[in-house]
């Protein structure tokens, strides 16, 4: 029978071992490349040609991306999962202990399995190309390295750099991996030859993995590296078992800290690891393997995978390949958003214009990209000379000169309905006739802002969070006029900029928004309640936001809190009352505009991480002051008041089609609002913690507060029917 | 006569019927015995009516040494002058018959920042002749002899003195910029309370030197390592290379040995003994060079210390004139300078790749193919690059993936190519080397007979030059330059066969020229044609 993942040919007396998934664009660990990896393997050992081998992805730019999601989404008990952990485990035993040695050479990511794989490996050879990524990124999916990770990789690059790669999960480039001990050699990626350049890399990693291969057999590479002082010294410290206790309480301290004890994977982490390092292999093993299999099976894995899934679909282009590509773009408007903007957009080749109408505006602007892009220059992950270069596509200026020719102009000047009018008018009079206006408001209706248009199938609503560099989510909103080559294109270019993308109805506040406020209405609500701005936030951040509420007000700014309330408000009338606007418009009048004013319901001071309260809202809050219902009133309760105002918003969204599926609605809850990334979005949070549960609290809240708290027809629908879900 | 005309007709691929009748009337002037040679190119001839034809009249080098050896004490503007001085003597020439004087070098001494102004001045040439510095890294002095061709063409000189120099022995090492950004202040401190403070804040940090850069601004890569990366995309092995590296040093001894570098001039160092000789050669044997370990990308590299050129010493300066002012000063031309081409392409990953994109663009500028060129010279900056250059022009695919040409234009002939060794060998003094390469070039087409020569050099940034001539040729690509030079067959060397054509006024050296094109350098006109 052929194999279709795998295989090999002897290259003197070294066997190259390549592997390929046909079927996708990246190398997985699935059942069918790890049953033809061990026929394979057990072929090169019984080759008596054969003295030692390299294993390699003939696959350009992938080495292996990690172990394959479904394999372990389609167990339905835990020990189905720690089987497949343990089959893993064993494999790689064989690896490690094979006579003949193996040499992993490394071009693209290697990521999850693939580096557990790697690192039962002998030796490691890897491409300093950019695409070249070791990792264990299970912890983001709630899971942890379950193939002898835990295990290897404390000894391999010392305890507190393991803990560092698996409780962060983060991808390290190959120059770092060298430094920590991950890798032995490094090879640079070539340039033009007598093949391509990617073709030709590979070759030349396999050829000097070869060599390295032959080095070992013939003695001229030792494998056991002279250890420095300085290894010496740790190994020591590390030896003493004090240590290594102080150590696992640190960690410990601090992943609860951050994880609020929300996320059982990083904790399963530290107890596979010190079961191996305290216990010895045997049990280091079986708690790895035990432990996967607990992780896979909790909501939170559940909810992690289903937000990368979900990631993955919403970096897709759905709306198909646009007719032509956005090769110049302009963005009006160099404030903080325009600049961020134009910060993501310059560095993708795609020729940027930052108008705004003063200088000084422009300058600020043209500041913020260019410190953006300078951050990355003193983090090495750019050349001050592609800093320049990359900013050589950026043009600042005053006037419209040029714009005829943009393929797109995005607006981010003031919200303001008549300014947006204005400038709509000014452009349209100045760009060709396929140029697309994008207009980057947080909640002013795109149809009315069209009106203005003469050509409403050019005109597309681009919703950026801020900061722009930082936050992941772009929500594109479609009015009934907007062309699908439009849409297509805006979303082309928000991929381009590396947004997770979601495209949703046109309506006020359309998707992101539209949750947000009511929950913001309800903080309010409870400032007024007197619960103090700390408490509030550590109630959220307690429920799993990254950010809290109090603390995300002053992140949006109090005057876009304030004016969104208002505009929401008018449009939805009273379901969105709740806290007092005024409270936030006499906080505006003070000159309390959040962060960036200096104070907002905190005090910032420039260099200082921690914050106080503004001393100053009290009075404001004594002004508006209510009397708390302790009906309603525990900290659990203040929480999901919180939640439920939002989720129920959310999933009416979904209702009325705003949204296009729950899906996008999860990903632009989390991405862009900091859903709890635990619960996996408000439409995953309804199915795991049940539609009739939810609906049960927010009668209680309703028969306190009123509509604020009705349940929309979609969630009784499924707190009727527990059957009904949003996700299968 | 009439079978020779046909057959010149018949062989010469169509062109405009002018110049071929033009071709065919000057090969009358040609000697009998290279007659059967030009009869095989492509074209008799590379001047072009209504083009001044410039020749090279003389070039002369010092002698090419390792930095920090015999030359250590001396200032970069010292060997300059020693090179002038060296074309003066050897050409007789007067000290004020030079309209323009330009020099190329690549690391700058700060006190002399305009070194051909200072060393035209020490070696006596009139003060009334301007002079000025250029720099494009190792094709700096083919900058300088472009310069000098564009202002013949242009109609502002008859006479050029172009060369370059480069001095290793001493670089200018800077303080720290936060200790200059001190220094600085201080001088401008008025106050004793303000200069102490200043100097209080003086830290270790301030005290690290910072060495001059070795690697690419732009790519922070340093050369070796470029070359490295570039012999692996070619497959270029060690072996390759160390056999190059062998050659080059092998050729060049024996080059020296027969007494035909005879471009380099005796100097007497102040101090010092007279020197006489390049002191890089050191054939060696394939064992010995394969004992080395990699220089730059370790453990698994290729480049090392042998087949790498090395850091140098040296002047260089030709003498470059129109046709008729050399004819009329009573001069016998080496070599007519035809074209050059300057070429560049993206510094990191063809850095190097310069004489490869750059020999097929001047070919096709002066009509010729590579069959037609009998002497080739190029920069040998490192023999991996050199060997990947002859990879790439005699491939089909690099041809059509990178150059955009149907069919590559095939490699130079070994037999043909840097057959008296090379920067390997001789040595690299970055700013100076252009004119070396002119100039052998010149006296190899002399000494073999030969009629058109190329001159290619690679430079940093990737750029690179070429020259041709019947005699020799000069492309800029990169960071590279080439410099090809085509020096016209039946040059001086054949001075028994009398001048026939009616044009022959001319002397009986030459027959062809060299043709330029500037891709990237441009002449700034300092009067220009305004009217539209």
């Amino acid at each position: 029978k052929t194999r279709t993942h795998v295989n090999y040919e002897v290259k003197e007396d070294v066997a190259v071992i390549r592997m390929n998934d046909p079927t996708s664009k990246v190398n997985t660990l699935s059942v069918q490349m790890q049953n033809e990896m061990i026929e394979v393997f057990n072929e090169v050992l019984a080759n008596d040609a054969v003295q030692s081998a390299v294993l390699i992805s003939s696959k350009p730019g992938c080495f292996i991306a990690g172990a394959d999601i479904n394999m372990i989404q389609a167990c339905n008990t835990s020990e189905e999962v720690t089987k497949l952990s343990q089959e893993g485990q064993k494999m790689f035993a064989r690896i490690e202990k094979s006579p003949k040695p193996i040499v992993a050479a490394i071009n693209g990511p290697c990521l999850g399995g693939g580096l557990e794989f790697a690192i039962a490996c002998q030796y490691r050879v890897a491409t300093k190309s950019k695409k070249t990524v070791l990792g264990t990124p299970e912890v983001m999916l709630g899971l942890l390295p379950g193939a002898g990770g835990t295990q290897r990789l404390p000894k391999m690059v010392g305890i507190p750099g393991a803990f560092d790669m698996m409780l962060t999960g983060r991808n390290i480039r190959a120059d770092k991996a060298k430094k920590m001990g991950l890798v032995h050699q490094l090879v640079d990626p070539l340039g033009p030859g007598l093949k391509s350049p990617e073709e030709r890399t590979i070759e030349y990693l396999e050829e000097v993995a070869i060599q390295c291969a032959k080095g070992i057999v013939n003695k001229k590479i030792s494998l056991t590296k002279e250890k420095g002082m300085m290894q010496k010294v740790q190994d020591y410290v590390m030896g003493i078992e004090f240590v290594r206790q102080q150590i696992y309480k640190t960690v410990t301290a601090k992943v609860m800290k951050m994880s609020k004890g929300l996320y059982p994977a990083p904790l399963k982490i530290i107890e596979s690891v010190k079961a191996g390092l305290e216990q010895g292999p045997d049990s280091g093993y079986l708690a790895e393997a035990q432990n996967f299999g607990k992780l896979a099976m909790t909501s939170e894995s559940n909810a992690l995978i289903g937000l990368y899934h979900g990631q993955v679909a919403c970096k897709k282009n759905r709306f198909g390949v646009p007719e032509r590509p956005v090769k110049n773009l302009a963005i009006l408007g160099a404030g903080l958003m325009g600049a961020g903007i134009a910060q993501v957009t310059v560095d993708k080749g795609i020729h940027t214009v930052l108008k705004d109408t003063t200088v000084e505006g422009l300058s600020r602007g043209q500041q913020q990209v260019y410190k953006g892009l300078n951050d990355k220059t003193k983090k090495k992950t750019i050349t001050s000379f592609e800093r320049d270069f990359t900013l050589a596509s950026l043009t600042g200026q005053l006037d419209y000169s040029g714009f005829e020719k943009a393929d797109m102009v995005i607006e981010a000047v003031f919200e303001d309905l008549n300014i947006k009018h204005r400038v709509i008018k000014e452009v349209e009079a100045v760009i060709p006739p396929h140029c697309i206006f994008a207009t980057n408001t947080s909640a002013l209706p795109i149809k009315d802002i069209a009106a203005a248009s003469i050509r409403p199938e050019k005109v597309i609503g681009m919703h950026y969070f801020s900061p722009v560099d930082k936050m992941q989510l772009l929500e594109i909103i479609t009015t009934d006029k907007t062309s699908k080559d439009t849409t297509a294109s805006a979303v082309a270019v928000g991929l381009k900029q590396g947004k997770v993308i979601i495209v949703v109805g046109d309506g006020p506040g359309f998707y992101t928004t539209r949750c947000l406020a009511p929950m913001l209405a309800e903080a309010v609500r409870l400032l007024q309640e007197g619960v103090d701005p700390k408490k509030l936030d550590a109630l959220t951040t307690g429920f799993g936001f990254p950010v809290g509420a109090a603390t995300l007000a002053d992140e949006v700014g109090i005057d876009v809190a304030a004016h969104v309330a208002e505009d929401l408000g008018k449009a939805f009338g009273s379901r969105f009352g709740g806290g007092n606007v005024e409270v936030l418009k006499t906080m505006v009048e003070k000159g309390f505009k959040g962060r960036k004013s200096g104070k907002g319901c905190y005090v910032y001071t420039p260099g200082l991480k921690s914050k106080d309260v503004n001393p100053d809202i009290e009075d404001v809050l004594e002004k508006y002051k209510l009397t708390p219902n302790p009906l309603v009133s525990s900290d659990s309760d203040v929480q999901y008041r919180l939640v439920s105002r939002f989720v129920n918003e959310a999933v009416m969204c979904l209702q009325e089609g705003i949204l296009n599926g729950p899906v996008e609605g999860d990903i632009g809850a989390v991405f862009g609002l900091g859903f709890p990334p635990c619960l996996g979005g408000p439409f995953r949070f309804v199915d795991t913690f049940g539609a009739n549960k939810l609906v049960e609290k927010m009668r209680r809240y309703e028969e306190v507060y009123g509509n604020h708290f009705t349940p929309c027809q979609l969630l009784l629908d499924h707190a009727k029917d527990s059957s009904k879900r949003f996700h299968k | 006569m009439a079978s020779m005309l046909m057959n010149s007709l018949r062989c010469c691929p169509p062109v405009n019927p002018a110049w071929a009748v033009q071709y065919a009337t000057r090969s009358l002037s040609t000697s009998v015995q290279l007659h059967a040679q030009v009869q095989t190119k492509s074209k008799k001839t590379l001047a072009k009516p209504g083009v001044k034809n410039i020749v090279l009249v003389e070039g002369v080098r010092t002698p090419f040494l390792l930095s920090g050896t015999t030359y250590a004490d001396l200032m970069p503007h010292d060997l300059a002058r020693a090179a002038l001085q060296g074309l003066l003597h050897k050409t007789s020439l007067p000290k004020d018959a030079v309209d323009y004087i330009i020099y190329g070098t690549v690391i700058q001494e700060v006190k002399t920042s305009n070194v051909a102004r200072e060393a035209s001045l020490g070696a006596g040439f009139s003060d009334k002749i301007p002079s000025h510095t250029v720099t494009m890294a190792c094709i700096s002095s083919n900058v300088a002899m472009t310069t000098g061709v564009g202002l013949i063409t242009a109609g502002q000189c008859d006479t050029i003195v172009a060369g370059g120099v480069e001095f290793m022995s001493d670089v200018p090492i800077r303080h720290s910029r936060k200790m200059r950004k001190t220094m600085l202040a201080l001088n401008r401190a008025k106050t004793l309370g303000q200069r102490l403070s200043l100097i209080g804040s003086i830290r270790m940090a301030h005290l690290t030197p910072e060495l001059p850069a070795v690697a690419e601004f732009s790519t922070a890569e340093t050369m070796g390592h470029s070359a490295d990366r570039l012999a692996a995309a070619f497959g270029v092995t060690r072996l390759e290379q160390d056999e190059f590296a062998l050659r080059s040093h092998t050729l060049a001894k024996q080059a020296q040995d027969a007494g035909l570098l005879s471009d380099v001039i005796s100097f007497k160092v102040p101090g010092r003994d007279t020197v006489a000789k390049d002191n890089g050669i050191r054939p060696s044997s394939m064992e010995q060079l394969a004992k080395l370990k990699p220089a730059f990308i370790k453990p698994h590299g290729t480049v090392t210390a042998a087949n790498s050129s090395f850091l140098t010493d040296g002047a260089s300066a030709v003498l470059i004139m129109s046709e008729e002012k050399a004819l009329a000063m009573g001069y016998k031309p080496k070599a007519y300078l035809r074209d050059f081409v300057f070429v560049s392409q993206d510094p990191k990953d063809q850095l190097l790749l310069g004489p490869a994109y750059g020999t097929p663009k001047v070919l096709a500028r002066a009509g010729l193919t590579m069959d037609d060129i009998d002497v080739f010279e190029f920069h040998e900056a490192f023999a991996g690059q050199i060997m990947a250059n002859l990879k790439a022009l005699d491939s089909d695919w690099f041809a059509q993936t990178y150059m955009g040409r149907k069919v590559k234009v095939g490699a130079p002939a070994m037999e043909k190519f840097n057959l008296w060794g090379g920067s390997l060998s001789l040595g690299h003094p970055f700013g100076a080397t252009g004119c070396r390469l002119v100039t052998t070039v010149a006296h190899r087409l002399l000494k073999e007979g030969g009629q058109y020569g190329l001159v290619a050099a690679c430079a940093a940034g990737g750029q690179v030059t070429h020259y041709t001539n019947t005699s020799s040729y000069f492309n800029v690509m990169d960071r590279k330059v080439i410099l090809p030079v085509c020096v016209s067959g039946p040059c001086d060397g054949d001075r028994s066969i009398p001048p026939v054509e009616q044009d022959s006024g001319r002397t009986e050296m030459m027959q062809e020229k060299t043709v330029y094109a500037y891709t990237q350098s441009g002449v700034t006109p300092t009067l220009s044609d305004c009217t539209y």
